[in-house]
């Protein structure tokens, strides 16, 4: 999946996202759960959001399609075709929304609505986004739920949640996403909350669709094994931040970021059997907290004196690094992680 | 199929209920000090009334006889007579029912109208000065006894301002809409505030569900995400406490019909208490009893249509 991928250069743009930041009121203090962060996704690839619990995964995709403005303050740049998404009226984001881009929730169990069928749930989308008549929309969304693996679709229409499983209303909340073909799906940990062997169906099923109707994708998810199987890009997010980003490839090979290196060395996979996990030392931060350099620092064995006094940007071309001190193949002392 | 055995199946959890409240009522005249009889009877009775009484009662029989003879006579409508009104119970009961029916209708429909806009609007603009305007200002109708509101709309609407009749009930539809429209609003202020704080509050808690956000995600315009995703969740506890407050509809309405003396059965309920006309409180305690079975029946109904998870059976 990785091998065309390489020159950045050439591929179009799909989307741009540039210094967007969000931050809640939390009491008297601002809660900054995105902060400054800058990426982009090219047509139809992979890109993966990979971070620990509260890194601000989420609130970063639903910043991009408007969710989080009625719940805090976003700043930044959406760009979309030439549209700023950020400040564009709510009227026409909701145009784009659920149309050009798609976005799954994490939650498969309490993101679709208890009261209303599944039928209805996957038809109030098109009827928002085409043409279609109540038969023509019948017959997509029977169309849609066989496409995602649900058997016997013809008489699942008229089924409520309750009614699927867990890796089914997974599959449901796809079909809903793809129902008007978005050129950009955000998968918001599509398969965290699901079984081993349906995670893998679910992944593949999205792949699959990726590759056969040319869409791009944001893959977010806290499994560094998924993002290896299946993204052309990787940007890792800590505190809030990105702090590295590039081809999934040369990211997990030669990580230069301390907190990606510690990530990976978590991974049970990537050590040898029988020796003792290796797990990140100490808690994520608080966001309400955050140490005023770099907000890894209080865990990073390989912290330098400006660690602690300035926030480190994120540099670089294709392969990018927010690091004072990066495991720089060679050049720094402290050298392997 | 499954909505016509759950309807079965709740309407025979009611008979168990309704076995508890005929055991009370039965109880209620025999623990009077002295003779049921005499206590069923006008004071004027004759020996021979008495008798009859007893006869009908089967007083003179074991007590597993008469509580026998209390669910048949129940059962078949024979209530006794009313011993203030010197009519057959059943029918005086028949007679003033419309009137309350109508009246808690109404008032239902006015809480409804009232609440439900407000309860949105505070809701959607939670601890902003509309929100806390609302919520103040149905405080002070729930802290203002709803017989204090009654004598002041009936003040100055109806005796001041002449709009709207002080006592009765009318004949016709148009009559009874107008005749009622007040003492509705007198129950429906107090009704509405209790739904309205209920509803905002789950209008909030549904507001911010991730169902709601992936609704947005859609792309849908808020009227449909307020009204189809927001709305019907929220009502499924607001129904249920509709039906819980049926009490103090029922209290409320007991209270109003005696303020615009309306001819319903609260305010007779409440003749019957001053003049100790068992046989009339005996029957109006029953008509209560089936009511509010059929309000908890209906509320079940209700939430079972607007929740498709209630349904299993
Ligand atoms: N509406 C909100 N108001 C205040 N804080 C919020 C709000 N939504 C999210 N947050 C905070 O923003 C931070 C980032 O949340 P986010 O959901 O993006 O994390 P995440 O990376 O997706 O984590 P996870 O892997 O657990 O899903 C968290 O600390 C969360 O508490
Ligand atoms: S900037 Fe400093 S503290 Fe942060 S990860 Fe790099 S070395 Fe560690
Ligand atoms: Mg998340």
């Amino acid at each position: 999946m990785t091998e065309t991928k390489t020159d950045f250069g050439t591929c179009p743009r799909l989307l741009e996202v540039s210094n967007l930041s969000t931050s809640f009121s939390a009491g008297t203090k601002q809660l900054r759960a995105v902060d400054d962060v800058s990426f982009h996704v090219n047509e139809g690839e992979v890109l993966g959001i990979v971070g620990e619990s509260g890194s601000g995964k989420s609130i970063t995709l639903r910043s991009i399609i408007g969710l989080s403005r009625r719940y805090g303050q976003v700043s930044g740049e959406v760009n979309w075709q030439g549209n700023n998404l950020v400040t564009m009226p709510e009227r026409d984001l909701r145009k784009i929304r659920g149309k050009d881009i798609a976005m799954i929730f994490q939650e498969p169990m309490s993101s679709l609505n208890p009261l209303l069928t599944v039928g209805l749930q996957i038809g109030e989308n098109l009827t928002e986004h085409t043409d279609l008549d109540k038969r023509g929309r019948k017959n997509r969304a029977i169309e849609l739920l066989e496409m995602v693996g649900i058997p016997d679709a013809v008489n699942r229409l008229n089924d409520y949640p309750h009614q699927f499983s867990g890796g089914m209303r997974q599959r449901v909340m796809i079909a809903i996403a793809l129902a008007s073909n978005p050129k950009l799906l955000l998968a918001d940990e599509p398969t965290t909350a699901l079984d081993v062997t349906i995670q893998k169906q679910i992944l593949k099923l999205i792949l699959d669709l990726s590759k056969d109707l040319g869409m791009a994708v944001i893959l977010v998810t806290h499994d560094l094994g998924v993002a290896a199987q299946t993204c052309d890009r990787l940007a890792v997010m800590y505190g809030g931040k990105l702090v590295e980003t590039g081809n999934t490839r040369e990211v997990l090979r030669a990580p230069q970021h301390r907190y990606t290196m510690g990530l990976l060395k978590s991974v049970p996979e990537n050590i040898e059997p029988r020796t003792q996990l290796y797990s990140l030392p100490g808690t994520p931060p608080s966001l309400l907290n955050l140490p005023l350099g770099c907000a890894f620092a209080p865990r990073c064995a390989h912290a330098v004196d400006e660690c602690s006094r300035a926030k480190p940007p994120l540099v670089g071309d294709a392969h990018q690094v927010a690091c004072f001190n990066p495991v720089n193949q060679g050049q720094t002392p402290i050298g392997a992680a | 199929m499954s909505s016509i055995s759950y309807f079965i199946s709740r309407l025979l959890q009611i008979i168990p209920t309704f076995l508890i409240v005929m055991v009370i009522i039965f109880m209620l005249v025999r623990a009077l000090p002295g003779d049921p009889a005499i206590a069923m009877a006008d004071a004027k009775a004759t020996a021979e009334q008495l008798e009859q009484i007893r006869q009908r009662l089967g007083l003179n029989e074991p007590i597993w006889v008469q509580f026998g003879l209390f669910v048949k006579n129940t059962l078949t409508g024979n209530l006794g007579d009313s011993i203030l009104l010197k009519a057959p119970v059943t029918e005086v009961i028949f007679e003033r029912l419309p009137a309350s029916g109508f009246l808690a209708l109404y008032s239902v429909l006015f809480s409804l109208l009232i609440a439900g806009p407000l309860a949105f609007v505070a809701a959607l603009n939670r601890n902003g000065w509309i929100d806390i305007t609302i919520r103040s200002a149905f405080q002070i109708g729930l802290s203002t006894p709803v017989f204090y509101i009654g004598l002041i709309l009936l003040t100055f609407l109806a005796a001041k301002m002449r709009w709207f009749p002080v006592g009765g009930y009318g004949a016709t539809f148009w009559e009874h809409m107008h005749h009622l429209l007040l003492p509705a609003l007198t129950v429906a202020l107090y009704t509405s505030a209790i739904i309205m704080r209920n509803l905002r509050s789950s209008v909030i808690e549904v507001v911010d569900a991730e169902y709601v956000q992936f609704a947005r995600a859609k792309g849908l315009p808020e009227h449909i995400i307020l009204g189809r995703h927001v709305l019907r969740n929220a009502l499924i506890s607001t129904v249920t406490l509709l039906g819980l407050s049926i009490g103090n509809l029922m209290s409320g309405t007991l209270v109003t019909e005696t303020v615009f003396a309306v001819p319903g059965v609260g305010r007779l309920m409440l003749d019957a208490i001053f003049a100790r006309d068992y046989p009339l409180i005996q029957g109006l305690t029953l008509t209560f009893a089936v009511l509010v079975s059929i309000i908890f029946l209906l509320t079940d109904m209700i939430q079972a249509m607007l929740d498709p998870r209630l349904r299993v059976s």
